[in-house]
């Protein structure tokens, strides 16, 4: 392979380009297809957006348009033509050759993809200064001037820091300032923002867009996020199981998507339940200050009122102090001071001295249904020993309580003797409803439960909590950070920073001006489905 | 509410359902997939049991009936066809000795694996449920008791309680619960914070429910390959302490002092390699086993474990 | 104070510490002793002063407490305290001082596991770094298998193996005499030492494998491959960096387990060293010998690992450059 010396042809020519790509990968020993015969083309300045769930195989089909198959992967057939080399075709070295002076890879944790050991400025620019492409120490002051068009504070020395030493939103845009260092033709950004808060998120995507834009490289940005890639795209390919289910200009698939399964994937943005204020408190939070260890304190003075049968969102970003408040509810964590009304009495604060029907009213849902279910129990153990523990039900009676359960939440008779392992992600999340539900509780914690779900079951899994919740006249405490599974399911929110209430009313009155600074920032932050909402955003906030 | 997209069942959602298979059938299959050395240490295994329960049934003569002739040579090199490994320093049937050795050698270490797994298993499942003082008392102790080489400790405490067959049992039971102790300790941590261990709390469960159902359980595999290493270490600790000659005493046969009391001739092995046999023979049945046990953890862990390539 | 120097010394203040408690646990074996101890060692016809005189050399009319001040103030000037063997029911005593037995033995056994060392230490990083990057090769599989059957081997039977096979070439009695030169004491000792090699290299090829398999996994090696790195780069510049930790405890383990190897091997081999000199002084029941050498392969055991702990501090990133 000869360097290419005329590095950038023309904008439009095209400069990626994939024909029926097929990917395997192994797992429970034996090789399973991943992607299945996708094409991909991909011009000079443009950016593709890649979207799909979990499993859609768009970070496998993302790295294949280096060349690369991750561990465990091998590209199976298909071709990948890259500014006319053949990548499948290539060897090693010629496709080093490539990586890192030519396509340049953004990896989703900045955190464990930096060396531990290296200086930032040393990583940033050692792909530049290995391919040759310019001296370090050209390299080194380049660099300081991506970082600063990056925005990241005090550009001229953050370089000298290691790893650790930086947050998650400034290493990823280190990250990109490393992608971005040899001017390379193409940039694969793979879920660059997914672990960030939303807030610091809107930080990375602007300076991330704004660099793409300047240098003209053409990117392709892989989210499950329609409304971040809305931000970033020029047009999208749309995943599922591997195979493409359509493309699109950006501006067109949202207004006019043509297949089901792509409007399925903002379903729940359009869910809105009607909110009815009430006076009738069910549990209350009073004046509670909460410590880990008696050291670091993460509560301050929390005071949360929650009304019978309604719910109450409680939004925040990470450390905010929003699960926390979960814990002191359940008795898990003892307050430091305040205490917890239920119906109201006061419930003892640690968790061993409190009655089991005391217990019994108050249940938790977990965010990873996974890790909430013990593998090693059947379907029927798990819902069954609320009911044997709680209402002493044993044989047949347990069994149709456990029939009458699953048909709640919209699952039968067959699931009874299924491990964990053999359900979906959704339903594993209706059954941990079930348990909850076999308890006959008055009050349930819902925590993040939808997070960790894709769009079209999230939907689902809320659209069966808001009927139970009219069947039953069950209260929710809801912990998110998702503001459209807030708009979608709550009666009243509390805004959480910094281990404080921000704000605390009904959904209307907080959703609409005038907001508190950081309410502000929290909504504002949150991507909308629209193109344009990044570029307003940031001419609003100057 | 909005439009329907499309039309969506919870129950219709994909998931992987496995074929339900019985214990028995699952068991063959996984033995038709385990590679050639899992089944040699597997057979081998079968075979030391079969010998070891049916020792008495088995042996030509009795544990310690002295003959007339004392290092006789195995009879296909010529000794006594009436002795076929031929006969130790004393006199005793050497194929007597190894089949006894055999009972009485793994039966003492399993009995010291199963009471080391009972104190440390249980020890480690209370520290890491538990979390407090109490964990941190334990873990502190065990450290102290694994910075002194075991071998080296179980010496010391033998030169004072002397070398007889409880005591034995019990200094390295309890040396080697340290061990024990902190694997059970570090895979209970992993599954203690669970939210399934948390919800089993918030349902007021009490500690017999977690340690039993929720977390013994989602624990066995390692524990079970565990047994196994550990079996595998102490009836080597326990054959080299007899080699050594403060394990097993006389007139008890056991492989270790069999191989110590063999090698009186090993410095003339350059002239003659049929000297070394009296050692070989009973260090050979020792390794044998070990390695046996060894194969068979090793396609275990492979299989509980899903990787494909570590340990 | 800088973060590293803290931790540093955090970790050297918890090895006193257990190296503290370890003293106490062998001290108060000798608290354990049978009280017709006297009698045991003096025999049954020493007349009632002699043993009255015998307790008290040990000490034990006074409280624990002050015995073990005594005790441990005595073996930080180098004394180890007399042997109990060479006493006689009659009073005259022959015995010796325990450094006096113990001395030139630990030379013997430190200059075995030594020479093993250095041998084995190379060659196991050497393999264990070759068969984690080739691995599931057929040379990986073969490496693997062979370890896995060494490692089961009882260190006699692989001495006895050893012996069958290569006694016409080296000696198999490693009886060194202090008047030795250096190649006839290597010849002599070159049986144990293979012995120990086997043993030694199996396990920690096999451990330097798994570390660096771990290591490799990191996200950080496949960024550094996506920037278009040779594979001699990521393991040089991206994996060794991270990897000094993992292989100083792996060396260290496996030269605290070559100290506590060497007991079985020495007696095969009829060496003189301090393994050996600790089975005679277990059998014998003499304690203060059996407690020096106990002290002294903790001690040992102990400071190797604390050095490893100490390697892993001074090399980790995090520490060095606090935030």
């Amino acid at each position: 392979m000869t360097t290419n010396s005329n590095k950038r042809g023309a904008k439009g020519d095209i400069l990626i380009e994939m024909k029926n790509v097929e990917i395997d990968g192994f797992s429970d020993e034996r090789w399973h297809k991943i992607v299945k015969g996708v094409d991909l083309t991909l011009r000079r300045g443009e950016v593709m957006g890649l979207i799909g769930e979990s499993g859609a195989g768009k970070s496998t089909l993302g790295k294949a348009a280096m060349g690369y198959a991750q561990p465990g992967c091998k590209i199976r057939s298909g071709s990948i033509m890259f500014d006319g080399i053949d990548l499948m075709a290539a060897t090693e070295a010629e496709k080093r050759q490539l990586w890192g002076s030519r396509i340049a890879y953004v990896a989703q944790s900045a955190a464990a993809s930096f060396n531990p050991a290296h200086r930032l400025i040393d990583q940033t620019v050692e792909a530049t200064v290995d391919h040759g492409i310019s001296g370090e120490s050209d390299a080194k002051q380049d660099a300081v001037g991506l970082y600063e068009s990056l925005q990241l504070p005090d550009p001229g020395n953050i370089g000298g820091r290691y790893p650790h030493q930086v947050s998650g939103g400034q290493l990823q845009r280190i990250m990109t300032a490393m992608a971005m260092s040899p001017r390379p033709d193409l940039i694969i950004f793979d879920e660059p923002t997914t672990a960030l808060d939303v807030t610091t998120q809107v930080e990375v995507l602007v300076a991330m867009r704004d660099i793409v834009e300047k240098f003209n490289t053409a990117a392709i940005y892989i989210t499950h996020d329609l409304a971040v890639v809305a931000q970033m795209a020029d047009f999208i390919k749309v995943l599922r199981y591997g195979e493409e289910v359509e493309e699109a200009e950006t501006r067109k698939m949202l207004s006019q998507p043509e297949e089901d399964y792509t409007k399925s994937l903002w379903s729940v943005r359009a869910l809105h339940k009607d909110e009815s204020p009430s006076d009738d408190i069910a549990l209350s939070i009073k004046n509670v200050d909460a410590a880990y260890g008696n050291t670091v304190k993460v509560l301050h003075d929390v005071s949360i009122d929650i009304p019978r049968g309604r719910t109450v969102s409680v939004v925040g970003e990470s450390g905010s102090g929003k699960s926390t408040t979960a814990r002191v509810i359940t008795g898990l964590l003892p307050p430091m001071t305040g205490s917890i009304e239920f119906n109201g009495e006061t419930l003892p604060n640690a968790l061993k001295d409190r009655s089991k029907d005391q217990l019994r009213r108050i249940q938790m849902i977990y965010q990873m249904a996974d890790t909430a279910m013990n593998p090693k129990q059947t379907v029927a153990d798990i819902i069954g020993r609320p009911l044997e523990f709680y209402h002493n039900l044993k044989g047949k009676q347990r069994d149709d309580r456990i029939i009458e359960l699953l048909e709640m939440i919209e699952l039968d008779e067959s699931f009874m003797d299924r491990l964990p392992g053999e359900l979906s992600g959704g339903q594993k999340q209706r059954i941990c409803i079930a348990r909850a539900l076999a308890a006959e509780p008055e009050v349930i914690i819902c925590d993040e439960v939808t997070s960790a779900l894709d769009q079209i079951v999230q939907e689902g899994i809320l659209k069966l909590l808001l009927r139970l919740q009219k069947e039953l006249n069950i209260t929710y405490l809801f912990i998110t950070h998702d503001i459209a599974v807030v708009t979608a399911i709550s009666d009243e929110i509390v805004v959480m920073f910094q281990g404080q209430v921000v704000e605390q009313g009904l959904k209307s009155k907080i959703l609409a001006p005038p907001y508190p600074d950081y309410t502000q920032l929290l909504l504002s932050s949150v991507p909308e489905m629209d193109p344009d909402w990044l570029s307003n955003l940031v001419e609003e906030r100057g | 509410m909005t439009e329907e997209p499309q039309s969506y069942s919870a129950a219709g959602e994909v998931a992987q359902v496995k074929l339900r298979r019985g214990l028995g059938e699952r068991t063959w299959i996984a033995l038709r997939k385990a590679p050639l050395s899992a089944w040699f240490g597997m057979i081998v295994i079968a075979l030391y049991a079969f010998v070891a329960i049916f020792g008495p049934y088995l042996a030509p003569y009795g544990e310690a009936q002295v003959f007339a002739k004392a290092d006789e040579p195995w009879s296909m090199l010529g000794g006594d066809p009436a002795h076929f490994f031929g006969t130790d320093q004393i006199g005793r049937d050497v194929l007597t000795r190894l089949i006894y050795g055999a009972r009485n050698t793994i039966g003492i270490a399993l009995l010291t694996t199963i009471l080391s797994f009972l104190i440390g298993g249980s020890l480690g499942l209370i520290a890491a449920i538990n979390r407090s003082w109490l964990d941190q008392f334990l873990s502190r102790g065990v450290d102290v008791l694994m910075s002194i080489p075991s071998l080296i400790f179980a010496l010391m405490l033998l030169s004072i309680f002397g070398s007889s067959i409880p005591s034995l049992i019990l200094i390295i039971a309890v040396l080697d619960s340290t061990r024990v102790f902190r694997l059970t300790r570090s895979v209970a941590a992993n599954v203690v914070v669970m939210d399934y261990v948390e919800a089993a709390r918030l349902r007021g469960e009490g500690l017999g429910w977690i340690m039993g159902k929720e977390i013994l359980p989602n624990i066995m595999p390692p524990l079970v390959a565990e047994f196994g290493l550990r079996f595998s270490f102490v009836f080597l600790t326990i054959a080299s302490l007899s080699f050594l000659g403060l394990g097993i005493q006389p007139p008890t046969a056991d492989w270790g002092s069999m191989v110590r009391d063999g090698s009186r001739f090993i410095q003339f092995v350059a002239y003659d390699w049929t000297l070394a046999l009296p050692s070989l023979l009973p260090a050979g049945a020792v390794a044998l086993l070990t390695v046996a046990v060894n194969f068979v953890v090793d396609w275990f862990l492979h299989k509980t474990s899903g990787l494909r390539d570590d340990h | 104070m800088h973060p590293v120097l803290y931790t540093v010394l955090q970790r050297l203040g918890l090895g006193l510490l257990t190296l503290f408690i370890v003293s106490i646990i062998i001290f108060s074996s000798i608290a354990m002793l049978p009280g017709d101890f006297g009698e045991q060692v003096l025999g049954q016809q020493a007349l009632p002063e002699t043993v009255e005189a015998f307790r008290k050399e040990l000490g034990l009319d006074k409280p624990a407490y002050i015995r073990y001040i005594d005790w441990i103030a005595a073996v930080l000037q180098g004394d180890l305290g007399t042997s109990f063997s060479g006493r006689a029911s009659s009073g005259s005593d022959q015995s010796r001082s325990v450094w006096e037995l113990v001395g030139p033995r630990l030379s013997n056994t430190l200059f075995l596991a030594g020479f093993t060392a250095m041998i084995a230490v190379p060659l196991s990083l050497f393999l264990g770094i070759t068969a984690a990057l080739k691995r599931n090769s057929v040379y990986d599989r073969s490496v693997n298998a062979v370890t896995l059957t060494t490692i089961s081997f009882p260190e006699f039977f692989l001495a006895y193996l050893l012996i069958v096979f290569l006694a016409g070439i080296f000696p198999t009695l490693s009886n060194v005499t202090p008047d030795m030169d250096l190649g006839e004491r290597i010849t002599k000792i070159a049986l144990p030492a293979l012995t120990m090699t086997l043993v030694i290299v199996a396990h920690m090829m096999r451990m330097t494998r798994a570390a660096l398999i771990n290591l490799l996994a990191s996200p950080y090696i496949e960024m550094a491959q996506l920037k278009g790195a040779s594979r001699t780069k990521v393991i040089i510049k991206h994996a060794l960096p991270n990897a000094w930790a993992p292989i100083a405890t792996v060396i260290a383990f496996n030269l605290a387990y070559l100290v506590v190897g060497v007991v079985v091997v020495e007696v095969v081999f009829v060496y003189p060293g301090i393994g050996q000199l600790m089975v005679d002084s277990v059998s014998s029941r003499d304690i203060p010998v059996a407690q020096a050498c106990a002290l002294i392969f903790a001690a040992t055991y102990i400071l190797l690992n604390l050095l490893a702990d100490v390697i892993g501090i001074v090399t980790n990133p995090r520490l060095l450059h606090p935030r």
